[in-house]
């Protein structure tokens, strides 16, 4: 299932949330199941399929490490449960460095904040660069290799969001 | 007597073509039904005029009593008299048992299913759903009395936190009830669609409901048609009821009675507490005596008592405010609008304290008791088709997560609670042993990571697995949800092209076959009337079937069909058709099935093609 179609978006990384919004709105008009509660079981069962298409399409596409593993996945390369271990030596070395320093300002509420902001910058950054990667159609194992990264970091920043959720209560 | 209804012409659907539908509050301790007429949702008298059906069932010997009637015989008749039966759907012995310790009910195990379970009542056997059938056939019959009509469909409300087990349960007791269930709705949602804030409001909405037992609060958020449910939170254990208690307290502590006089007219003091708490929401102060034995008291009261005697309560509800909205992640400033359901928020304390809380006065205009109802039948108008115009669409959310157990007693989440639904998601596993040709499947919903802190809700063995290494075989679980939130799970192993398929249902639910074989069995005594009635049904659905697949293809069927197709299909149709002239229900049964397989591509190009059409539209609108 190719959610772009589905949605009538071009096939990028970045969408327009405006336009991916109100086709939303079009095509649960045209699809939800309330709007077929006198018809047929046949019309029940369709819209029923269709309509978990279309939602489960606008979770993915308006969330951008979903949206990318599924334009990826699009290109024959699928990332989002698989086991891999990654190769680049440099980005590994990164990752135990945050992790390192992530553990020493996990009680430090200022800390914690310009650790996520940094994050934060980091991931919008190499957001950028991978749009642009599938914009210049670059080979699927590069792509696929930035997302990995990626994916890294939305998984990181979640854990400072955790540490940083302490301090609500 | 139904009494004729004039409308202009063009304002209202010819009196044949309006189909008759109700909203049903299915409440703890009070059932309603309401439905639209002339334009107005408004709940169902009985022939008494009394609107509040008490959810309180009796069974005799020979006959079953609901309502009133049965309330007056509980405190008799304890054990055969079930009161409030909504807290055991899709419950387990033990979470009833743990909740209730006191219940003068005798329960049966069920040794096929223990999360069944049954009650034994005058020598009869009783599950949940059995009982709170009879109270929806009860409205059902009103209704149809009423409107002197078969009705076309119902919308039951549902508590917003009630997870699948109750929700099955529900739809269950519905369809034995004879009801064609067009939704299950939440009771918060039904009660914000009452006062019409559905319409054009984007925002964060409170519904405070305190009942006579039960307290619940959701705070809800309202973004494009979207009725979300964000929190939940309250106590079943706090209502109304202990109002009057704390009445009953009062007075026995300012008459010195001995705790053996109170224990002897304690229902007599209730009666009169609850009266007085009535009254009392309308004046000051109360002027009366009461009599016990043969002594006289002074039973007045004053609107500033009964405050300073139930503020404790009130303020017990407050905090639990607080807390859903601390879980929302919102503040009492964000609400945009509060909305009172349950026949307590009549107290003016509750209605100061609510409002006080939250900043702004607090929804009353609607009757709190019908509120619910009311904003069921709104929603049950509009999906038996009565407003085609109406653009209004309640998309829900699911209310827990529902996940898979793996390894180690761990949960793993397949879908999480707050995704839109309908929704289907797959997921994939492996044998982890060499030659493994069999696989557990265990179905469970909640929050928590393991096993034991979710509920189960189904467990099946996936058997045919061709032997293979271990982590050869794909199995795919797909698990489907739909509009009512309830889920269906198949299992089918990919890899080697050898594939196995099961469809459950949950395990509390009833299955297809026992809800027909119970309905057949509460009608021995009219068994050419049940025949009648599925022939009645199967012709019904043909000339529905073929009435939409008329003007389908009169729209559609050049364009989106080859002469052949459309050739293969006629025939069908055409079977169809004479089946539907005969009285053989499985003859036509077949012939459905088969117009329902060759029609199927072209139900599914159509619904794609009326996509295009839409997005192509707004393509060039936008431009």
């Amino acid at each position: 299932m190719n959610f772009f179609t589905l949605f009538d978006l071009p096939e990028t990384l970045d969408v327009d949330k405006a336009k991916l919004s109100a086709t939303y709105q079009i095509l649960q008009q045209l699809t939800h199941p309330d709007k077929f509660s006198t018809g047929s079981d046949q019309e029940k069962r369709i819209a029923l399929q269709k309509n978990s298409q279309v939602n489960d399409g606008y979770s993915v596409l308006k969330n951008p490490l979903a949206r990318a593993q599924h334009l990826l996945s699009l290109r024959g390369v699928d990332v989002k449960d698989e086991q891999h271990t990654m190769q680049d030596t440099a980005f590994l070395m990164q990752q135990m460095e945050w992790r390192e320093a992530l553990e020493d300002a996990q009680n430090d509420e200022d800390a914690l904040w310009q650790f996520h902001t940094d994050v934060t910058q980091t991931i919008k950054s190499e957001y950028s660069h991978l749009s642009e990667l599938f914009n210049e159609e670059a080979d699927v194992t590069i792509l696929a290799n930035a997302l990995r990264k990626l994916t890294f970091m939305y998984k990181f920043q979640e854990q400072v969001q955790q540490h940083l959720d302490k301090f609500e209560d | 007597m139904a009494l004729l209804q004039i409308a202009e012409p063009g304002q209202a659907a010819a009196p044949h073509q309006r189909k008759l539908a109700v909203g049903i509050d299915l409440g703890t301790t009070n059932s309603l039904v309401a439905t639209v007429r002339s334009g107005v949702s408004e709940t169902l008298a009985d022939s008494d005029g009394e609107h509040l059906l008490p959810s309180v069932v009796h069974y005799a010997q020979d006959t079953t009593v609901v309502g009133l009637a049965a309330e007056q015989v509980a405190a008799q008749k304890p054990k055969d008299t079930i009161v409030s039966v909504k807290r055991f759907l899709g419950r387990s012995l033990a979470d009833i048992q743990a909740t209730w310790p006191n219940l003068p009910y005798a329960f049966v195990a069920d040794e096929d299913q223990p999360n069944n379970i049954q009650l034994a009542v005058a020598g009869k056997i009783k599950t949940p759903v059995e009982v709170s059938s009879e109270i929806l056939q009860v409205l059902k019959q009103r209704a149809e009395e009423t409107l002197g009509d078969e009705l076309t469909g119902a919308v039951i409300t549902v508590p917003a936190y009630f997870d699948d087990a109750q929700r099955q349960s529900t739809k269950d007791a519905a369809q034995l009830a004879g009801l064609n269930v067009l939704r299950l709705l939440n009771e918060p949602t039904a009660a914000a669609i009452a006062y019409g804030l559905d319409s054009g409001q984007e925002g964060l909405i409170a519904v405070y409901d305190l009942g006579g037992g039960t307290f619940d609060i959701s705070i809800l958020r309202l973004h494009k048609g979207v009725f979300e449910v964000l929190a939940t939170g309250g106590n079943s254990a706090l209502g109304g009821d202990d109002f009057d208690h704390a009445i009953v307290d009062l007075w026995s502590q300012r008459w010195g009675l001995t705790d053996a006089a109170n224990k002897t007219y304690y229902r007599e003091l209730v009666t009169l507490a609850k009266a007085t708490k009535q009254t009392l929401s309308a004046v000051a102060n109360v002027h009366q005596e009461c009599v016990l034995g043969d002594i006289t008291y002074d039973a007045s009261l004053s609107i500033t008592e009964f405050n300073a005697a139930v503020q404790p309560l009130v303020q017990k509800t407050i905090k639990a405010c607080r807390r859903s909205l601390k879980d929302a992640e919102v503040s009492a400033d964000e609400i945009l609008a509060v909305v009172m359901v349950g026949g307590s928020t009549r107290v003016p304390l509750v209605r100061e304290q609510v409002s006080e809380f939250f900043g702004r006065p607090a929804l009353t205009a609607i009757d709190p008791d019908k509120v619910v109802a009311i904003g069921a039948a709104t929603q049950a108008d509009i999906l038996a088709g009565n407003k085609p115009d109406a653009d209004m669409l309640l998309l829900d959310v699911l209310p827990l997560s529902l996940g898979l157990e793996t390894m180690g007693g761990l949960v793993e989440k397949v879908i999480g609670r707050n995704t839109t639904i309908p929704v289907a998601k797959a997921q994939e596993f492996t044998t982890f042993k060499d030659g493994q040709t069999a696989m557990m499947v265990h179905v469970l919903q909640g929050e928590r990571e393991l096993v034991e802190d979710c509920r189960s809700l189904a467990k099946f063995t996936l058997t045919g697995i061709p032997p293979m290494a271990a982590g050869a075989a794909h199995i795919r679980v797909t698990f489907q949800v739909d509009a009512d939130g309830l889920l269906s799970v198949t299992a089918m192993e990919k890899s080697s092209g050898v594939q196995a398929e099961i469809q459950v249902k949950p395990s509390f639910g009833l299955a297809e076959e026992q809800i027909s074989s119970m309905l057949k069995a509460s009608m021995t005594n009219a068994k050419d009337d049940m025949q009648q009635r599925m022939l009645k049904e199967q012709q019904v659905e043909a000339a529905r079937v073929l009435e939409a697949l008329n003007s389908a293809l009169q729209d559609s069927g050049d364009k989106l069909l080859s002469p052949a197709e459309l050739t293969a299909l006629r025939d069908t149709m055409q079977t169809l058709e004479k089946a539907a002239q005969g009285t053989d229900t499985q003859a036509i049964k077949d012939a459905i099935k088969l117009v329902d397989n060759a029609s199927q591509d072209f139900a599914t190009r159509r619904m794609d093609f009326s996509i295009q059409q839409a997005l192509a539209g707004k393509t060039v609108d936008t431009i």
